[in-house]
């Protein structure tokens, strides 16, 4: 009971002390331009009063879905079969060791040359950075399956296309959905880039577009925020995955 | 003997490991000879990396010896195979798959019906009634170490190929197991290879006791264990089939060395 207290309370304290100083340095600066912790949820107030707060909240996470929802298509079972296949990882590992520390911003040039001011750039981006993470963790859970499994299967006959179904992908599923919840984190930072640049919609648009229409700062805060707060949440939601019967024993030292 | 009572024939076999990279070859061992009959129960004792598990794993077809080959009812094995079911030493039942899915595993081609029958029959053999349905991250290791010899048993093998399986279990758990795979084996006449590094096992169970030496490896010698079952684990013929076996690997009864200079531990 007190363990439980403390946890509600200690996270509590330390946003109160947060936001303290903020309001605190705000007011001691005399900044015009900068604003209080109220101004900017008022600015969120305001996003809501004009219609455009779930209006860009919807396109940055529909194109987010749209990208994401692609890299795991092509990146789960790729990075299975590129884990399995010796000669593909042979083929392919040091083409995607190459591509994967280029940053997603360095690409977006290119998108806009291949895909115009459209939402096909973000969505490009978008892909992009997340199908790296997927594809490797998904190629090094393969590699790091214990030879137990794969040898027990082998003893009841259990091989083929039975193979990937019954020992491959639920044996590296936990790791895997660590890649996929990396991978989600990189996505949302990605759109928020993405649409500063390439489209005139979604929470990355609004703070570029609150910052050289007016400087009003009160709104890029208030952007802010709500990329932080949805960030949170579907890192929450992808969470749940973890619980799941058949993870579960993959994430146990974990969760103790 | 008739040879056609031979169920496992091991002829000649020897092995090394290639020192990958490094140019360093592991001989593991030599000229290993030996015979076990249908239903006989033989364990192999030796110390730790002597190559007990390499030697399963050759004759259950996951690993190719260098020499010599493995005969099973008189024909080669090239694989496994799920009339011979092995029991691995670090646990291989799946911690995706539930009890009962886990004991189900070898039997997916049958009938719904049947499958549920021989699943329900073997979790109250192995004394798993009302865990079916849990995770094997929610039981205990000698819980787990059930399911797997449940999982094995389900698919009705001739032979069984075990190493270590009780290896991390306590003391008393490890008893009661030894007892139960005596019954489920006098009731199921399988032929049982049982891996071991503990002396007392080897003779509580077997039949016969094989004997390798340090690495390189060879077979020290072969001792029958002719003891009525349940065996009185103080009866002086147990005391004397134990000090054999000892004394055959180089250390006296309480463990030390006699014979060699230095004994590796056990
Ligand atoms: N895949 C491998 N590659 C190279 N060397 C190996 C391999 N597997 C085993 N060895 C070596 O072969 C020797 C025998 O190993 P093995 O696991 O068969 O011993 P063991 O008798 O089962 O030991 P323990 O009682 O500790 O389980 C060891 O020296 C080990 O290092
Ligand atoms: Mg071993």
């Amino acid at each position: 009971m007190k363990k439980r207290l403390e946890v509600l309370l200690l996270p509590l304290l330390v946003v109160f002390l947060f936001v303290s100083v903020w309001h605190i340095a705000v007011k001691v600066s005399g900044s015009e331009i900068f604003p209080t912790p109220v101004e900017a949820i008022a600015g969120i107030a305001e996003l809501f009063r004009y219609g455009v707060l779930f209006k860009y909240i919807v396109a940055s996470l529909f194109r987010v879905s749209i990208g994401f929802l692609l890299a795991l298509i092509i990146g789960i079972p790729a990075g299975l079969l590129i884990g399995w296949f010796s000669r593909a990882f042979y083929a392919f590992n040091p083409i995607i060791q190459v591509l994967r520390p280029i940053s997603p911003i360095a690409w977006i040039p290119v998108a806009i040359l291949w895909f115009g001011l459209s939402d096909l750039a973000p969505i490009f981006l978008i892909f992009l950075s997340s199908l790296f993470p997927i594809l490797t963790a998904t190629m090094a859970a393969v590699q790091n399956i214990q030879l137990v499994y794969l040898r027990a299967a082998s003893n009841f006959g259990v091989r083929g296309l039975a193979l990937f179904k019954k020992i491959i992908l639920p044996a590296t599923m936990p790791q895997i959905i660590t890649g996929v919840r990396l991978a989600l984190g990189v996505a949302w930072l990605v759109v928020v880039a993405a649409e500063m640049i390439a489209v005139n919609s979604g929470l990355g648009y609004l703070i570029i577009d609150a910052r050289n229409a007016g400087k009003r700062y009160d709104l890029v805060v208030a952007g802010m925020i709500l990329i932080g707060a949805i960030g949170l949440c579907l890192d929450l939601l992808i969470r749940r995955l973890q619980r799941l019967d058949e993870v579960r024993w993959g994430f146990q030292s974990m969760m103790q | 003997m008739t040879t056609a009572s031979i169920k496992i024939h091991l002829r000649d076999l020897g092995m090394t490991f290639d020192g990958k990279g490094n140019g360093t070859s592991i001989r593991v061992f030599e000229r290993i000879t030996l015979e076990a009959r249908e239903g006989e129960f033989v364990c192999i004792v030796g110390p730790s990396g002597c190559g007990k598990t390499t030697l399963l794993n050759i004759i259950a077809g996951f690993v190719k010896a260098t020499e010599g080959d493995v005969l099973i009812d008189g024909s080669p094995v090239h694989g496994p195979d799920r009339r011979r079911v092995f029991i691995f030493q670090e646990c291989g039942i799946f911690p995706w798959l539930t009890v009962e899915q886990n004991i189900g595993f070898g039997i997916m081609d049958r009938s719904r019906r049947e499958q549920k029958e021989h699943i329900d029959h073997y979790i109250t053999m192995v004394g798993l009634t009302g865990f079916g349905n849990a995770y094997p991250s929610e039981l205990s290791g000698g819980m787990r170490q059930r399911v797997e010899i449940a999982r094995a048993l389900v698919s009705n093998p001739d032979v069984l190929y075990m190493d270590e399986p009780f290896g991390a279990l306590d003391y008393f758990t490890r008893l009661r197991m030894r007892a139960e795979l005596i019954s489920i084996w006098e009731r199921e006449k399988k032929t049982i290879l049982f891996v071991t590094h503990d002396v007392e096992e080897a003779v509580q169970l077997a039949d016969r006791v094989v004997v390798m030496s340090r690495r390189p490896a060879t077979i020290r010698t072969v001792i029958d264990v002719r003891l009525p079952r349940p065996r009185d684990l103080d009866s002086l013929h147990y005391i004397e089939v134990r000090n054999k076996i000892f004394e055959a690997m180089g250390l006296d009864h309480s463990g030390l060395g006699v014979h060699e200079k230095s004994p590796a531990p056990l």
